[in-house]
């Protein structure tokens, strides 16, 4: 897999709350590159810092140290609008609870936001389609959230955070509310969108899970402790393939 | 027990010769715990031996055969083994040796082993395996339909990433354990560390690691700490 231009870039990132002595650091000096075609895990126990990274990287909240780019923009010179407008036209989310608009049907759920950001509704609708398309639910779309399976409401969060021209999904326990096989083939439809051109970073404490990604890191009190680095090519893989036992 | 018990089940689809039970052994669990040959052939005269396997005459295997190839076949002792081996439960009463389970009992009670270092060195080492197998199973998934040697060997795959996630829960469980045992005790052993005077840069990073998180500020000390070691 070849590596596209870098999406998000976290350089020197800290996130501090409250001030002098009281001050927590919720975020210490992370750097961290998504680029197109790449899923990044995050991983860490809780108040590890993970949604304080995940809501920087979307630019929910700004940066007390270093910088955040996304798509090509820095972040923290913005204003209020000026972020919200960035968000809608780079970023889409995935959250545990689907968060889908109960009254309105899958395609709509998916046009929302491109229609906020101005399209067209029926221009807003065929990307809908398209994007449900992609995920595999394109039979689904005049349905309503509570005629849809878990499963299949999480492939239209990833269509709605996918539409229209946004690459880069970020996503929170994705697959927290499913059971074990509908969770994976989730994380198969995630997987798929980012190699079809789109850039991943995804909170979850199963590693099951983020073993779906390219490379891991683990933040633990707020400081990146670890990282699996990148993925081996596929030729590598199989070269091993023979050997995959323990060997006891 | 293991090999004897699946050239059992595969004689028991039909006769085979010694290298062929090596090649179906390994296309059903995708060549993930290779055969040595020589083991095949241990284990089927063994078999001949217990009297559940016997020798297919000459002759029975067809003419078209070009070369002699001895094949074997159940006796109906051995298909009745074959057949109980699916009735057995695999049983678990005395654990496998575990490098790692061992290693962690150790360390936890070997002094002056950095136990939080050692954890998450062997969970990202454990995630990039986990990783390597969801791969091959996604590319096995691409690569055909559910035929029945593709789904065993997805089902071989499947059962290495719920190892591998176990080991991690495990690890995650084990931090957990260790840094309340470190808060419970830590007095203790910070007396005894500064009483051997032993306080090396990593020793160092230990402490305030594994007092846990009591505070933001002291445990973060650690992995800085850690990373500026050599």
């Amino acid at each position: 897999m070849s590596l596209g231009p870098v999406l998000l870039r976290l350089a020197g990132v800290g996130r501090t709350h409250g001030e002098g002595d009281l001050a927590v650091h919720a975020l210490r000096d992370v750097d961290l590159e998504v680029r197109v075609g790449e899923l990044v895990a995050v991983m860490g126990p809780s108040g590890s810092g993970k949604s304080t990274l995940l809501n920087l990287a979307g630019g929910l909240d700004t940066p007390t140290t270093g910088t955040v780019t996304l798509a090509g923009t820095e972040v923290a010179g913005m204003d209020a609008r000026g972020r919200a407008r960035l968000r809608r036209r780079s970023v889409g989310y995935v959250f545990q609870d689907f968060n889908l608009v109960p009254a309105l049907t899958a395609a709509e759920n998916v046009a929302l936001p491109r229609e906020l950001d101005g399209v067209a509704a029926r221009a807003a609708r065929t990307e809908a389609l398209d994007a449900l398309t992609a995920v595999g639910v394109a039979e689904v779309a005049d349905r309503f959230p509570d005629e849809l399976s878990g499963g299949q409401r999480q492939r239209v969060a990833i269509a709605r955070a996918l539409a229209g021209p946004r690459r880069l999904v970020l996503a929170d326990e994705p697959t927290g509310a499913l059971d074990s096989v509908t969770g994976e083939e989730v994380m198969q439809v995630l997987r798929a969108r980012v190699d079809a051109g789109a850039a991943g970073l995804l909170v979850t404490h199963e590693a099951r899970f983020a073993a779906w990604a390219d490379r891991t890191i683990f933040l633990r009190d707020g400081v990146v402790v670890d990282t699996t680095g990148f993925a081996p090519g596929p030729d590598e893989l199989l070269a091993g393939s023979t050997r995959t036992g323990r060997g006891r | 027990m293991t090999v004897r018990n699946s050239l059992l089940a595969l004689l028991a689809e039909q006769p085979m010769h010694g290298y062929q039970l090596k090649q179906e052994f390994e296309r059903r669990t995708g060549g993930t715990w290779p055969l040595n040959i020589g083991q095949v052939y241990t284990t089927v005269q063994r078999l001949v031996r217990d009297g559940l396997v016997v020798p297919v005459p000459q002759g029975e295997t067809g003419p078209a055969e070009d070369v002699p190839v001895e094949r074997f076949r159940l006796t109906p002792d051995g298909e009745a083994e074959a057949a109980g081996w699916w009735s057995r439960p695999v049983e678990r009463g005395a654990p496998a040796r575990d490098e790692l389970a061992i290693k962690l009992a150790l360390a936890v009670t070997v002094p002056g082993v950095d136990v939080a270092a050692m954890i998450q060195a062997q969970r990202t080492e454990t995630l990039r395996s986990l990783r390597d197998y969801t791969r091959l199973k996604a590319s096995a998934a691409r690569a055909g339909a559910a035929e029945g040697a593709d789904l065993a060997w997805s089902l071989v795959l499947d059962n290495l990433v719920f190892a591998a996630e176990a080991e991690v829960r495990w690890l995650d469980h084990v931090e957990a354990r260790v840094a309340r045992a470190a808060r419970a005790g830590g007095l203790r052993a910070k007396a005894s560390t500064d009483a051997t005077g032993a306080s090396t840069p990593s020793e160092g990073a230990t402490g305030p690691r594994a007092t846990g998180d009591a505070s933001t500020h002291h445990s973060t000390a650690a992995p800085s700490g850690r990373r500026g070691a050599p």
